[in-house]
């Protein structure tokens, strides 16, 4: 009897769990500005991964002849860059590093910040104080100036500008999940979970955690628009990439002296950067408005 | 209100104390001795060991700690490896154009922000809605040192009309509000502007929206208000929260210009700290991004004082 039970218990949150992800999918594939998005940055992402095989020119292969031409050149439809170097294998290259330079980032923070901050809202008190008070801490920076203290100090580098801009997200992240868990925490059922015997780590593992993801996900993907722009900021005043690495940042900065020669070519890598932000953050608006089953 | 004020004071004091220890310890966290940058490579162990003494780094780090948090008390930062002048005088400086910079952006980024939030939220779902959002996001999502680069190549290289670079005649230290001066504001202004536009248009939008399915709202039309009498207690309701989302933009734009600074070699904080980081001058690094911080926690103080006088709604005891 008891068994049957436990088994329908526990069945019961799983069905319905699925449920809701299932109408979340459903909304947002019903959304045609998120669906747009997702192609478009389904494109971006897959270009990046296959460029090696899509017959591009070679990214770093210069010529002192061919610098800065304009854009529909013929053997350079996009222009080449101020070492010669065929534009559109750039950019297309220059995704691979980019994307992960800016999204890695949101990833390590998502980790941490939700890691940290459901600790801090499950377990309360002094702990929860001891973590909170922390990220408090780097509240008082502004993001932009915290990234850019912490590489400054830590020197130029790629690892560098991930790490910086890890330490800038995970607080963000932790308030989001702590201020989530504390929601969550005095709920029926985790009453019920520590009731039946189980230990902290358990019901923050199988009772708390699928409750709260949802709401840190989307967060942390409107991130990811940010980290895309302070992540080529970094390369673009020279703390990121270093030359001759395609990077949209670092191609932007370097093409900066150009623009009085062959200024469209020259603002090439910053629509590449603006079109993954502004896609990012349409995709996360799309899946808040279509978590919101309320409405 | 006045306990809460002094409430509020009272809790500032343990932030600044861990934003100056942060500061303190970016220094410390570069890989190696703080002094290894400007030492030349071939230079004696001698002397970089009386080197060491002078700057006083041969000591424990919670004495570093407290010693260089008792001189930045008494406004001594030190002095800039650089140029060898006082940390302070060269930041306070700078500050003063960058403060020029985020007040004009702010004039523009918040004044555009409200309106586009207001009629957006006031006309939620209609075409004059999606206009505005999308403008909006496109502010938020825009790579802004990248559209200060679009925007001179528009109005300097094809247009001729506006400058590119500097802050006009006098350089860094002679700012004056004439035409001379102002035409160098403009581009950096409106670059800098765009993000808190995006900002405040979707708050002052999500607010304004909330506010206006609210009861009373309905109440007051029932009464026979007339709209123009709604949309008065509609910006009632709305502008302590406005308020203090627009506070919190103006210290990240004070404290985050250095990208835009950069773009357009504008002589503000910002072009500071990029020629400490890379100048390896680390005093002068340490100074800038403390007293930015400061500036930042001062502001977020201020802001939540304020708040708090023109809400009834926050307790204030």
């Amino acid at each position: 009897m008891s068994a049957i039970t436990d088994a329908a218990l526990q069945a019961a949150p799983a069905d319905k769990a699925r449920g809701y992800w299932t109408t979340v999918g459903r909304r947002i594939s019903r959304d045609k500005v998120s669906m747009a998005c997702a192609v478009i940055l389904a494109l971006i992402f897959l270009s990046a991964v296959l460029a090696p095989w899509l017959g591009l020119a070679d990214p770093y292969q210069g010529s002192m002849i061919h610098r800065l031409r304009h854009i529909a050149t013929p053997g350079y439809p996009l222009g080449s860059d101020e070492l010669g170097r065929d534009m559109l294998a750039r950019l297309v290259y220059g995704g691979r590093l980019s994307l992960i330079i800016g999204i890695l980032p949101v990833i390590l923070g998502f980790l941490i910040g939700t890691s940290l901050g459901l600790i801090a809202g499950y377990a309360g008190g002094k702990v929860n104080t001891a973590i909170m008070r922390t990220v408090d801490v780097f509240y008082a920076f502004p993001s932009v100036l915290l990234a850019i203290a912490i590489s400054g100090a830590l020197g130029a580098g790629i690892v560098n500008s991930i790490v910086s801009l890890t330490i800038v997200f995970v607080p963000q992240i932790t308030r989001v999940a702590e201020s989530v868990t504390t929601g969550v925490r005095n709920m029926d059922f985790v009453e019920a979970a520590r009731a039946s015997g189980a230990g902290p780590f358990t019901i923050m593992r199988v009772h708390m955690l699928g409750n709260v993801l949802g709401p840190i996900f989307v967060y942390a993907t409107g991130l990811i628009s940010v980290s895309m722009i302070l992540a080529a900021g970094l390369s673009f005043l020279g703390l990121g990439t270093k030359p001759p690495e395609p990077e949209w940042g670092l191609m932007l900065n370097t093409l900066r002296t150009a623009i009085y020669v062959n200024p469209w070519v020259a603002a090439l890598p910053g629509v590449m950067i603006f079109a993954v932000s502004i896609c990012f953050n349409l995709l996360s608006d799309g899946m808040r408005g279509a978590m919101d089953i309320r409405n | 209100m006045l306990v809460y004020i002094a409430r509020r004071i009272v809790y500032v004091i343990p932030i600044v104390l861990s934003v100056a220890l942060v500061c303190f310890m970016l220094v410390h966290i570069t890989p190696g001795d703080p002094l290894v940058a400007i030492l030349p490579a071939d230079a004696s162990q001698e002397l970089a060991n009386q080197m060491r003494a002078a700057y006083g780094f041969d000591r424990p780090l919670p004495v570093q700690f407290w010693l260089w948090l008792w001189k930045a008390l008494n406004g001594d930062l030190g002095h800039s490896i650089a140029t060898g002048r006082p940390v302070l005088t060269e930041v306070l400086r700078a500050v003063g154009n960058t403060v020029t910079l985020a007040i004009a952006a702010a004039i523009i980024g918040f004044t555009l922000g409200l309106f586009f939030g207001l009629i957006a939220g006031y006309f939620r779902g209609t075409w004059i809605d999606r206009v505005a959002t999308s403008i909006a996001i496109a502010g938020v999502s825009v790579p802004h040192y990248w559209l200060g680069m679009v925007l001179v190549i528009i109005f300097s290289v094809e247009l001729n009309w506006l400058p590119a670079v500097g802050a006009g005649p006098g350089g860094s230290s002679a700012w004056g509000w004439d035409w001379d001066h102002i035409r160098y504001l403009i581009l950096p202004a409106v670059t800098t502007s765009v993000i808190p536009m995006g900002i405040v248009t979707r708050t002052v939008r999500s607010l304004t929206g909330d506010i206006l399915s609210q009861d009373f709202v309905e109440a007051l039309r029932a009464k026979g208000l007339r709209e123009t009498h709604v949309f008065r207690h509609v910006l009632k309701n709305a502008a302590p929260t406005a308020l203090a989302v627009m506070g919190l933009q103006l210290g990240y734009m004070l404290g985050g210009s250095i990208l835009i600074e950069t773009v357009f070699s504008w002589p503000g904080s910002g072009l500071l700290l990029n020629s400490a980081i890379f100048q390896r001058d680390l005093p002068l690094l340490q100074g800038t991004i403390l007293v930015l911080a400061l500036f930042f926690v001062f502001l977020n103080l201020i802001v939540d004082v304020v708040q708090a006088a023109i809400d009834p709604r926050i307790k204030r005891t």
